[in-house]
This record gives C-alpha cells, sequence and structure tokens, in this order.
C-alpha cells in the first residue's frame, strides 16, 4: 500500500466520526434554547411514564422528622402574605360538578390523614416533615371533578402558582395540607391550606392556597416552571 | 481478538511504515460524544452544586466549598439543570451504544481488565510512577491502562445509578436505599465525578506523552507506529 491509500482511507475513517459535530448546534446562541426546552420538555415526558399512580413515596417513623423550627420556610416572595382567615374559602372552578367557594371546615370535614415523607428541594437539600390534611382526590370527588380532566392547578394568596397532572393529583400521598407536625399550619408555612406532594419536588408543594381549577388544559404552567425549571419534576 | 494492520511506504523516506487499526468508528464515535456529554454533565453539575454547595443539613447550612461560576455551565440553577436533564440522555444512549456495540463485536477483550491482568499493573505502575524499567508492549493496552478504563466505565455506570436515584428518588427507591437513602446519593454522585475527573487527569497526560501518532488514533483508528508487534 502506497502512503496516499493510507491517508485516504484515514480520511473516510475520520468522517465517520463527523456527526459528534451536530452537537456544535448547542454553541449556537438561537439554537440553544430551544433545544434545551426540547430536552427539559422529554424528560418531563419521560418522568411521566415513570410515574407509577400506585407507588408510594418512603415514609418515615417520628424519630427521624426533621425538627419544626428546621423545616426550611422558603417562600419566593414573602413569608407571610398576610390571607385573613375568617374570610378564607378555596374557589373551585373549571370541569367541576359543583363550582364554588369552599371553607376550611368542608375540607376538614373530609377524612383526615397524616404522613412523614421526604421534602425534596430542587436546590438539592431534603427534610422530612409531618404533613396532615386530606386527600386531594377526597377534595376532588367532593367538588365532582371531571375524572377525564387533565390538570389541577392552583393559585396562592402570594400570586405564586403551580400545576399537577391529574395522575399525581390523584395520588393517595397528595393532600390538601393543612396541618404540619400535627398543628396548624403556620402562616410562614402556607396557613390555612398547602399542597403536599411527596411525590414532587419541592417547589410543587404550594402555599397560601386561594383557587383551584381543574381543566383539559393548561393556561398558566407554574411559577419556577415560567422561569425555565421542569414541569413534572416528579421524585 | 486479532487486530487489521497495514504497511505502507512512506513517501518521504521510502521505509515502511505499520500501522494498526486499534480503534473501530463506533468505539471513536462514542469516545468524542462522551467528550462533549461529560464537559456539559460536569459543568451543569456543578452549576447546580452551587445552588446547595453541602451535604449537610439546610438549617443551618455549612458550605463545604465555593465553586466559581466561570467553572460551571448553566449560569443559574434553572438553566443548569436544562444542561443537565438534556445531556444526561446523550450521556445515557452513548453509554449503552458503547456497551451494546462493545459487547456485540468482542471488542471489549481489547479493553476490558481482567484478573489475568492483576499481575501485570504493578511493573507498569512501576515503570510510570517510580521509573522503573517499560515492560515489553504486547497489545494496544497494557494493564494498568485496562485498569484504568475499566474503572472509568464503571464509574461512569455508578454516575448514571447515582444521578438516577437523585433524580427518581421515589420511582427508584429502591437505587437510593442501595446508595443509603436520597440524601447519601447525591453524595455519591458527586464522589463519582471526582473519580471521573481523576481518571481524566491521568487520561490528557497520558495522551500528551504518547504523542501525535497515538492521539490521531481515536480520530482515524489507525496507528501508525506502534509499539507492540500487533498479531495479524
Amino acid at each position: 500500500m502506497d502512503e496516499r491509500k493510507f491517508k485516504k482511507m484515514n480520511r473516510r475513517e475520520l468522517l465517520k466520526i463527523t456527526p459528534v459535530i451536530a452537537l456544535a448546534a448547542f454553541a449556537i446562541p438561537v439554537l440553544r434554547e430551544p433545544l434545551l426546552k426540547k430536552g427539559l420538555a422529554f424528560s418531563d415526558w419521560a418522568s411521566g411514564k415513570l410515574f407509577r399512580p400506585g407507588h408510594l413515596a418512603t415514609t418515615f417513623e417520628d424519630s427521624e422528622l426533621t425538627p419544626f423550627e428546621k423545616f426550611p420556610i422558603n417562600g419566593y416572595d414573602v413569608d407571610d402574605p398576610g390571607v385573613i382567615f375568617e374570610n378564607w374559602t378555596l374557589t373551585v372552578s373549571g370541569a367541576v360538578q359543583k363550582p364554588g367557594d369552599y371553607t376550611l371546615a368542608q375540607i376538614q370535614a373530609l377524612p383526615a390523614t397524616r404522613q412523614n415523607t421526604r421534602h425534596v428541594c430542587v436546590e438539592g437539600w431534603d427534610v422530612i416533615g409531618r404533613f396532615g390534611g386530606t386527600r386531594l382526590s377526597e377534595f376532588l370527588k367532593l367538588i365532582g371533578a371531571d375524572p377525564t380532566a387533565r390538570f389541577v392547578s392552583v393559585q396562592c394568596a402570594d400570586d405564586y402558582y403551580e400545576s399537577l397532572d391529574m395522575a399525581t393529583a390523584m395520588h393517595p400521598q397528595t393532600l390538601l395540607c393543612y396541618e404540619m407536625y400535627d398543628k396548624p399550619l403556620t402562616r410562614e408555612h402556607g396557613a390555612p391550606v398547602r399542597l403536599n406532594v411527596p411525590t414532587k419536588i419541592g417547589y410543587k408543594q404550594a402555599k397560601y392556597l386561594t383557587d383551584l381549577k381543574v381543566s383539559h388544559v393548561l393556561d398558566r404552567v407554574g411559577y419556577w416552571e415560567d422561569q425555565g425549571y421542569s414541569w413534572f419534576y416528579g421524585l | 481478538m486479532q487486530a487489521e494492520v497495514v504497511e505502507f511506504e512512506s513517501a518521504k523516506t521510502g521505509e515502511s511504515v505499520q500501522a494498526v487499526y486499534e480503534h473501530p468508528w463506533p468505539v471513536r464515535f462514542s469516545h468524542w460524544l462522551n467528550t462533549i456529554a461529560l464537559f456539559v454533565m460536569t459543568g451543569s453539575g456543578l452549576q447546580t452544586f452551587r445552588a446547595f454547595p453541602s451535604f449537610g443539613a439546610k438549617i443551618p447550612q455549612k458550605d463545604l466549598l465555593n465553586w466559581p461560576k466561570a467553572f460551571a455551565i448553566g449560569g443559574w440553577l434553572g438553566g443548569a439543570l436544562q444542561w443537565h436533564l438534556t445531556f444526561m440522555w446523550i450521556y445515557i444512549a452513548t453509554g449503552l451504544f458503547y456497551l451494546g456495540y462493545q459487547i456485540c463485536s468482542g471488542h471489549y477483550c481489547q479493553v476490558l481488565f481482567l484478573p489475568g491482568d492483576i499481575g501485570g499493573v504493578w511493573p507498569m505502575a512501576r515503570h510510570y510512577f517510580l521509573f522503573g524499567p517499560k515492560p515489553p508492549a504486547t497489545e494496544a493496552y497494557n494493564p494498568l491502562q485496562k485498569l484504568a478504563y475499566t474503572s472509568a466505565l464503571g464509574l461512569g455506570v455508578l454516575s448514571v445509578l447515582t444521578g438516577v436515584a437523585i433524580w427518581k428518588p421515589i420511582q427508584f427507591s429502591w437505587l437510593a436505599w442501595l446508595m443509603g437513602g436520597f440524601h447519601l446519593a447525591r453524595l455519591w454522585h458527586f464522589l463519582v465525578m471526582w473519580g471521573i475527573l481523576f481518571f481524566l487527569l491521568g487520561h490528557l497526560v497520558m495522551v500528551v506523552l504518547h504523542g501525535w501518532n497515538n492521539f490521531m488514533s481515536m480520530l482515524t483508528g489507525w496507528k501508525t507506529h506502534p509499539d507492540y508487534t500487533p498479531r495479524s
């Protein structure tokens, strides 16, 4: 073999691995954002597929609880949006048979449950807390939510907003939570009612709920999601 | 395992030059794809770590190290997670493609460290670190190299498993349990990353020391002037 033939063979071999250069698309600013959005959307799709409706989050002994005073508050804006408890109702709308305003007493009249579950923050820290309330699925039954609806979204007193897929909303550990550590929610932790969704990341645990909507389409996704975080973020 | 060998006449000197085909294209393709994926995964991982640079409690928070933003990818936590959650698929797909190819082709014999290689590790380490005599090269990779590459592959698998345990500690609760729980899985993931970076440091030093012909073999597959007699 002469050297020219060898070099030709080498060039052909080099060509075979050039598709790797396609990844340079991520270095081009106008392409980067849509590509990363696609990547995040794919991860959310995979998360949805991996979610098992009957699979429970690990629960813990009372002795494993993070002390209440060491459970981070982590509001995004104000710790206390000044909810007036006497007037508070949860306003229900959307694909439900009985829309309207629901009082805390109506929510508390539903079967209560308590659970020690892990709260995982997207930042990387985690704590184990004790949460009490009623299953969101019980409340959805009370308001006559359309079982074919796909989303449950909530609005909060501090302008925070969040949404859940229906499978997660119906999960037996997803709570309309009005108690932490066996005491009524404190203002910083989202009184009078917050979400407790142990199968999801921390920012899905919306506090100080004011509105709940059942829908087939999402008109708003969530506060942090709109900044670029994952929507599904199931654990 | 037989390697393809050719001889060609150098146009300049007229002497006969031997070349051996060391790296089939799927290996080279995976190598460079993985180079980029690993770069992005490490950079975005470190930016994610900046959001909570600790392995202890949140209250009170004791920071472990303040990693400089200049050596991180994504700019902020949400951006870093977008990179991480996008490139993890490329990283995993590359790994599966590579492992699938190696197993199906039988080419893994070149790289897999086996019990028979144990005896050759110390002479090689003595040569590199203590200036001992160089053991004769008999194949593409010496026993120490096989150990390094096989360990790096193991770390690659662990990086995915520890990562999945952090990403899905409930759906893959058994993985998180194996690692001592979610909290520790995050620490393992971090340590595995440093293990891979440690391998990378040694790898880059060796690439520089072994020169151009060796480097080119990961691009074209062909290594000219091999320092061993290939079996053909």
